[in-house]
């Protein structure tokens, strides 16, 4: 550098000001450090409590476990003395029933809900639906699982002529009804996400209201639809308390609505209590939750992968 | 070259948003086959003129129409099948909206709302909309590709082509050109010459020199009112002229 040129700027005092860092240099750092730790927090304890819950069920999964047995024997008897077994196709069967009926349920409800808020519905009522649905989806577990237990319960058996009311198809009904308003509200910011000239431009050419839902804002949020259907499926999958109480908690092979079941997670939380730490029960529990943990992350990757890979085209 | 007989009769026609008045009891007529262009400065009303002839009030609640248009003599302020309408209308609008859906079904979106399902016909449309729009050429090798994926001169163009598969006896087009290169532009403006002779085409433009080009007759909005409307020669020679229309043509306004 030539020096006539250095000196002028250092007289002129633009290398300190260029030099120096000031007071919002080290917010910035101090702000940009600690959003950091927050975000890294989040995968920090997801790592730790898959660790953990594998290194209570790893003894069992590595010693007693017959993974034959553990696949596909409907025989839950991890407390009998003389021979336990440890079977949870029954456990398996009584989740994957009670998802897929409330879905059933819970789809074309959410769907169609969600389809009237962003689409039909406008000024007070559209309001009030949103904070209405939210206000469901805010509603604990452990009252819906009273819902099923004393309404649900006796409108079942009354109104099929059966002996229990608490079944797939109770557990089902408030299964979905538990899932809808969340996927609502999923599903309906992914139609509010289509541009409104998409609707204007169709609108235009003279499609009604319902082709342009149909053939316009559908097809286009169809990503983010599907991530409302799994987002669904997910929960039903973990949902525990309200399936404790309203599916009977009965190991059984489902073969009608009206057979009581018993969930995985249900399981979980019914038995952890009574089992001693460190025992074959113990860490067959931990297991079954491994196993969830291993399915609810497929079910969210592939909501992902749908979600990014729909996105794209 | 202009005929005599209206193809659309507008009297009076006020159009509010809420309490703030848009356009103030405006009266025109726009001739069949001419192209009628409508130019004035930003909030003058020419977007809402053209929001009311599709009667998309619907669209917006906030939004009220009140005067009669007339459309082939058909009062459209009080039909019942407002779909039908705007199937007879069709509208570019000024930024491109491809629908996210292929080019082919772009185009073929409007047919087969009309009921049109046979593959063969719509490939006819489909290929006679995108030739007359200009695009023809640059899509044919990829109608699949997604419509919003086209650049925004192409989009335009197939904006165009879509408003065009309707089969409209009315275009109308709200400042096509201000996402588009100059040079797409013109092959645009070549493209309306064309499609006057079937069709009447209603031109709002911000581009004074645009509506010099391609009007037939030419209206001023200023304010929420029509200034004047003539003959687009007389209107930029200062024949007929209002001192407001003679600033704004000549680039004084202000």
């Amino acid at each position: 550098m030539p020096a006539d040129v250095q000196t002028d700027a250092r007289s002129s005092g633009i290398a300190h000001d260029l030099n120096t860092r000031g007071r919002a240099w080290y917010i910035d750092r101090a702000v940009s450090v600690g959003v950091f730790v927050g975000g890294v927090s989040a995968i920090v304890f997801i790592v730790g409590i898959f660790v953990f819950v594998t290194r209570e069920g790893l003894d069992f999964v590595i010693g007693p476990m017959d993974a034959k047995e553990f696949f596909t024997s409907i025989n839950w008897r991890p407390t009998s003395e003389r021979n336990p077994t440890y079977g949870i196709l029954a456990l398996m069967a009584g989740t994957a029933s009670v998802t897929g009926l409330a879905m059933l349920v819970a789809v074309p409800f959410s769907l169609g809900a969600a389809i009237y808020i962003a689409e039909f519905a406008s000024g007070k009522m559209r309001e009030s639906l949103k904070v209405l649905v939210e206000l469901l989806a805010a509603i604990p577990s452990v009252v819906w699982g009273f819902v099923g237990m004393t309404i649900m319960n006796p409108l079942i058996i009354e109104f099929f002529d059966v002996a229990v009311g608490l079944s797939v198809l109770n557990a089902g009904v408030i299964l979905g009804l538990m899932a809808a308003p969340i996927m609502t509200t999923i599903a309906e910011d992914a139609l509010k996400a289509v541009p409104d000239s998409y609707r204007e431009a169709a609108e235009a050419m003279g499609a009604t209201r319902w082709q342009v839902v149909f053939k316009v804002v559908l097809p286009a949020a169809k990503s983010g639809l599907m991530a409302s259907v799994l987002l669904g499926v997910g929960r039903g999958f973990g949902e525990t308390m309200a399936v404790l109480m309203a599916s009977g908690h009965a190991i059984n092979l489902p073969t009608s609505p009206f057979d009581s079941v018993r969930a995985l997670t249900a399981t979980i939380a019914a038995e952890l209590g009574d089992t001693a730490r460190g025992s074959d029960h113990y860490g067959v529990l931990f297991t079954l939750g491994i196993f969830l943990f291993v399915v609810t992350f497929i079910i969210n990757l592939t909501a992902d992968i749908v979600v990014k890979g729909v996105g794209r085209k | 070259m202009v005929e005599a007989s209206p193809k659309l009769s507008v009297r009076d026609l006020t159009v509010r948003y809420g309490d703030k008045t848009a356009l103030d009891a405006v009266s025109l007529d726009v001739l069949t086959n001419e192209i009628l262009g409508i130019i004035g400065p930003a909030n003058s009303g020419k977007t809402s003129f053209l929001r009311a002839l599709n009667r998309m009030e619907e669209f917006d609640p906030n939004m009220t129409v009140q005067g009669d248009i007339f459309f082939e003599g058909q009062n459209i302020t009080a039909i019942r099948n407002v779909y039908a309408l705007r199937r007879k209308v069709g509208v570019v609008f000024p930024l491109p909206v491809g629908l996210p859906m292929s080019v082919y079904d772009n185009v073929a979106f409007a047919p087969r709302l009309a009921g049109i399902r046979k593959r063969a016909e719509l490939d006819v449309i489909v290929e006679r909309c995108l030739t007359r729009a200009a695009l023809w050429d640059e899509v044919k090798d990829r109608l699949d590709a997604l419509g919003s994926l086209l650049s925004g001169g192409q989009q335009q163009r197939l904006t165009i082509a879509r408003a065009l598969s309707q089969n409209p006896e009315l275009l109308l087009l709200d400042e096509f050109s201000i996402a588009v290169d100059p040079v797409t532009t013109m092959r645009i403006e070549d493209v309306l010459k064309e499609l006057k002779h079937e069709i009447t085409i209603v031109l709002v433009t911000n581009l004074v020199q645009q509506a010099r080009r391609l009007a037939d007759r030419t209206a001023f909005f200023l304010q929420s009112e029509l200034v004047e409307i003539a003959e687009t020669e007389e209107l930029f020679t200062g024949t007929v002229q209002d001192q407001r229309t003679r600033d704004y043509v000549e680039g004084r306004f202000g």
